[in-house]
């Protein structure tokens, strides 16, 4: 079996951290394994550390934006943390800007943007409630 | 005609120190020794290595082809003597004279060999001229490309020289771009720009503008290429510096710059960095017409005092907090 990129939870998010480099089977299990994870956990942020990732192509980019919308689907906000420069260049390059991918620099301002993402959506619903 | 020495073999080794005196005649001639960019002492070292090399491969050169290996040498020296005549600022005749002034002095001595065969004189005057006209032309080359290799050097130090990344706050990055933007130089503005944004952590980047000349649908292609790099990466970016007819120029494109954030100067831009990042600028102190404030600040500083806020007020005595 092809090896698999661990999902670890803590709290109310979902971390994932790709220290290895993607190949296509991976990140389709991958994609597998975080929606079942997401719907298993209710998870309301997904953190997804790509700072270890050192070669995209557009496939690997594709898959990318595709975790980000599916998790977005599942009400899991996704943040795309610690893209290195070459390969935000190279995604820039093949044509992929990710619309819509939520992205933050490191995972510590990534977790920031989640919990006020969270916040801000519990505020919604106590002025619902009230 | 192997064995037997050829009057240039002659010409070149037993009358080697007379032939260089003359050369160095000549050279006076030409004007060379007035030229304050090399020395007399220098020219005659170098007109005495080089008569040198020539004595050694010419005789082991049986067809005179100076892309045998005996020429190596004298190939490399050649290159030599271009390299310094570029840095040394000589045009590339005064370069090549360097070889055609040996014409004169080799060919009297050809004369003074062959005596009153005038068949030989003529044969041995074309081998000579021959070979010099070779090495003059590959003295040219040579020159050429140390010019080339100066001016492609000038480039990438302008190229590196021409984008600095500027830490204007913390947190906040700026890139003030001054001259055309080409896909060679957006690559490198890119690199550094994003490679800055990695090692300060820094969350939001302008880039300043005011400084390009024209821009056209390959600039705001390669503008707008950095602005989603940027966001890739996780940090925000600001385009600012865009003067009207810019502005006008990019509509009637039909670039499209939606969601890229633009201002119009360098100050709107990091004044909006600033209050993204949670600072607010307030005056502390009181300028001679009144009190005032920056405008427009949320979060925890306090404005100070009352009465004319405007943009002239963000000038004196700025004094930042943090807001949260």
């Amino acid at each position: 079996m092809a090896e698999r990129i661990p999902i670890l939870k803590m709290g109310e998010f979902l971390l994932v951290t790709i220290q290895v480099d993607l190949h296509d089977q991976m990140a389709m299990q991958l994609q597998e394994d975080l929606t079942s994870a997401i719907e298993r956990t209710s998870a309301k942020g997904v953190l997804l550390d790509i700072s270890a990732l050192e070669m995209v192509d557009s496939f690997i980019g594709r898959m990318i934006a595709n975790i980000s919308s599916i998790s977005g689907i599942l009400d899991a906000r996704t943040v795309v943390v610690g893209m290195r420069p070459q390969v935000a260049i190279t995604l820039v390059e093949l044509g992929l800007s990710l619309p819509g991918v939520e992205t933050a620099l490191d995972v510590d301002r990534g977790m920031d943007r989640l919990r006020a993402a969270i916040e801000g959506g519990r505020l919604d619903v106590v002025g619902c409630q009230g | 005609m192997t064995k037997e020495r050829t009057p240039l073999v002659t010409a070149l080794i037993d009358r080697q120190p007379l032939l260089h005196s003359e050369w160095m005649a000549e050279m006076r001639a030409i004007g060379f020794e007035k030229d304050r960019r090399i020395s007399e002492a220098d020219l005659r070292t170098q007109t005495a290595d080089f008569l040198k090399l020539l004595g050694e491969a010419v005789p082991k050169s049986d067809p005179l082809d100076l892309a045998r290996d005996e020429w190596d040498e004298t190939r490399s020296f050649l290159e030599g003597i271009s390299r310094s005549r570029v840095q040394q600022g000589f045009e590339s005749d005064q370069t090549a004279m360097f070889i055609f002034s040996l014409k004169r002095p080799l060919f009297a001595r050809l004369r003074e060999i062959a005596g009153n065969n005038a068949d030989a004189l003529a044969h041995q005057t074309w081998v000579a001229t021959d070979l010099l006209d070779k090495l003059g032309l590959y003295t040219m080359k040579a020159y050429e490309k140390s010019r080339e290799e100066v001016i492609h050097r000038q480039q990438t130090e302008l190229l590196e020289l021409s984008t600095p990344v500027i830490k204007l706050w913390d947190g906040v990055l700026a890139l003030p771009l001054i001259g055309t933007l080409d896909s060679a130089r957006t690559q490198i503005v890119m690199e550094s720009l994003l490679q800055r944004i990695v090692t300060t952590g820094s969350e939001i980047a302008i880039i300043d503008i005011t400084g390009v000349p024209t821009v056209d649908t390959v600039v705001a292609q390669h503008l707008l290429k950095t602005v989603t790099a940027i966001r890739l990466m996780g940090a925000d970016c600001i385009i600012s510096g865009i003067r009207p007819q810019i502005a006008q120029t990019i509509v009637h494109l039909g670039v499209d710059l939606h969601g890229v954030i633009t201002k119009a100067n360098l100050a709107d831009a990091l004044s909006l960095a600033l209050r993204r990042s949670g600072f607010a600028v307030t005056r502390v102190l009181a300028p001679a017409g009144g009190t005032g404030a920056a405008p427009g600040e949320s979060g925890g500083a306090a404005t100070n005092g009352t009465g004319a806020t405007g943009p002239r007020a963000s000038h004196a005595g700025l004094h930042a907090r943090a807001g949260s």
